[in-house]
């Protein structure tokens, strides 16, 4: 294993650096604290020390991360409404039904692009436009929408999920159905194929790699967007829910714990949808 | 049978042959590319018949208008004037027809189809049944001496080893006719021997008609029954060159006397063809 020297380096840069901004921006709070007790016999190693495992610190100390994430994820019934088990699985299901939506409306769209040369022209400027508005922005305004024709639940959250995930896959496939090289592409004109074989024997098949790649973003960027909706409607729970309690409530340690899982969620599922991207391209011959 | 000594608008015809042994007819050919640096003249008044089965091979130096020649013929440029007749059809006409196979400078096989797929690409598209295609796939294989590579994906195999498939690919389906853009252009000495002697047999078994473009005196010297010499600026054929050998030659046949007048006037021609550059 020639990586795991840089990458343990680098995870050990970011716990140092962790661990000494907690410490700096905590301390100022913690004096109050033992102020406010009257105490004024503590040494800089009891600072650092009570700095780092405050109850409501500005920001936790990795300890403490992993400390909440354990009791939340491991040592709390998953049926609770404390546990990141419940509100992850709930973030799951709309991250999942909004990646599926918006894979199908972002190869769909990039389907039409690459078949009717004049719909980039239509198109493009409205699919761009449309991740220029503020998710944030925009989220709650689609749930009050939704609501109007009785639509709750989870659908507009996947809703918000498919709206940020289609983008990335749209570009990537254009990308990837455009992808091969001028050379392959007169190949099927010698066979004068028509323009359905060529796209379903050169153009689908090339783009693989992006469309993998497309997925993985798509993916990211739904989670993304699960989060944000669960952040406006709070109520049916959710990664975005216990951040919005969190922040509430100042418990520090539970935003990040929240967050953690979030990011955790996200990279289960880049790492799954790298797995079998690369058994498939594996498969059709692209990497030994 | 006109041999052009100079560069002015004779018929170039290659082969004595009645007029529906005729497989290719091109009459004052011409094709301009407008490019950002203003038009380019790619070929200027190409007058050309070739007979049914003839070898014929196209050598210039670079930007003599040779492969667009061949791209014409295959309806992959639209010439500016003048007409192509493909076995008495249009260029397009013919291409719909499926009436050549096309072998590029690259492979230019599909990295995600195995070497038996990528053969039996065309014959997918043009609707060829399992059945048959299992069997003109095993045939190609064996004419290009792939058996056994069948399974393998492209990367596997040696850059020979890939044209040998695709010319196998462009064989498949059987077209009468088969236009090769310096197939070889690629490949080490070596392989490049072996390869020209290989479609030296298959032409005679097969008894294809075959345009050939190629930068290399020999190797055009060795295959052909006709020899264009092109000159560029604007692209246009400067001399005819008939080479008719008997058809199985073999590699020893480059040291013969015969074999070394035939590469010199080539050679001559290309110098002339190329002298007003300076």
């Amino acid at each position: 294993m020639k990586s795991a020297v840089p990458i343990a380096t680098v995870i050990l840069a970011i716990l140092a650096a962790w661990y000494v901004a907690a410490a700096l921006m905590n301390a100022p709070l913690q004096r109050d604290l033992y102020a406010n007790a009257g105490r004024t016999d503590y040494s800089t190693q009891d600072l650092i020390v009570d700095s780092l495992n405050m109850e409501r610190p500005k920001l936790p100390g990795p300890h403490q991360v992993v400390g909440e994430l354990w009791r939340l994820v491991f040592a709390t019934a998953p049926t609770s409404k404390r546990s990141l088990v419940y509100h992850g699985l709930i973030t799951l299901e709309e991250t999942l039904i909004g990646f599926l939506i918006g894979a199908g409306l972002g190869i769909g769209l990039a389907v039409l692009i690459v078949a009717v040369r004049w719909l980039e022209r239509s198109l493009m400027p409205w699919i761009v436009a449309s991740q220029m508005v503020p998710i944030i922005a925009l989220a709650p305004m689609i749930v009050v929408i939704l609501y109007q024709f009785d639509i709750t639940g989870v659908a507009p959250k996947a809703a918000i999920a498919a709206y940020l995930s289609f983008f990335p896959i749209t570009v990537g496939m254009v990308k990837g159905f455009r992808s091969p090289d001028p050379l392959q592409l007169d190949l099927m004109r010698t066979y004068s194929a028509t323009p359905l074989q060529t796209f379903l024997k050169l153009r689908a098949p090339a783009s693989a790699p992006f469309f993998f790649a497309s997925m993985k973003i798509g993916a990211a960027a739904a989670v993304v967007g699960a989060v944000v909706a669960e952040v406006t409607k709070s109520e049916d729970g959710g990664l975005g829910a216990r951040l919005l309690a969190g922040s509430y409530y100042g418990q520090t340690v539970q935003i990040w714990a929240a967050l953690f899982a979030a990011a955790a969620l996200s990279a289960a599922l880049v790492g799954i949808i790298g797995l079998i991207g690369r058994a498939a391209e594996q498969r059709m011959g692209f990497i030994p | 049978m006109g041999v052009a000594s100079t560069p002015s608008p004779v018929r170039d015809d290659v082969g004595k042959a009645p007029l529906n042994e005729v497989a290719i007819d091109i009459i004052g050919l011409s094709l301009r590319f407008d490019t950002r640096d203003g038009p380019v003249q790619a070929l200027s008044n190409i007058n050309l018949k070739v007979a049914r089965g003839e070898f014929v091979s196209f050598i210039g130096p670079s930007g003599c208008g040779k492969t667009t020649l061949l791209r014409a013929v295959a309806d992959l440029e639209t010439p500016t004037s003048g007409a192509i007749r493909v076995n008495g059809m249009s260029p397009h006409e013919a291409r719909a027809k499926r009436a050549y196979g096309y072998v590029f400078q690259a492979p230019a096989l599909y990295p995600w189809r195995t070497v038996a797929s990528n053969i039996a690409l065309p014959l997918e598209i043009m609707g060829f049944d399992k059945t048959e295609r299992e069997a003109r796939v095993k045939k190609g294989l064996d004419l290009v001496n792939l058996g056994g590579f069948g399974n393998k994906f492209p990367w596997q195999l040696s850059g020979g080893m890939q044209q040998r498939a695709s010319i196998a690919r462009a064989l498949s389906f059987d077209p009468d006719l088969l236009l090769m853009d310096e197939p070889f252009g690629a490949l080490d000495e070596i392989v490049r021997d072996m390869l020209n002697q290989q479609l030296l047999t298959l032409w005679e078994v097969t008894g294809k008609t075959v345009l050939f473009v190629t930068h290399s005196i020999p190797e055009a010297v060795f295959l052909s029954t006709h020899i264009l010499v092109m000159s560029p600026r604007p692209g246009r054929i400067f001399d005819v060159i008939e080479c008719n050998f008997p058809r199985d030659r073999q590699l020893e046949f480059r040291e013969t006397p015969e074999f070394m007048a035939i590469a010199n006037r080539v050679r001559h021609g290309l110098r002339q063809g190329h002298s007003y550059d300076g």
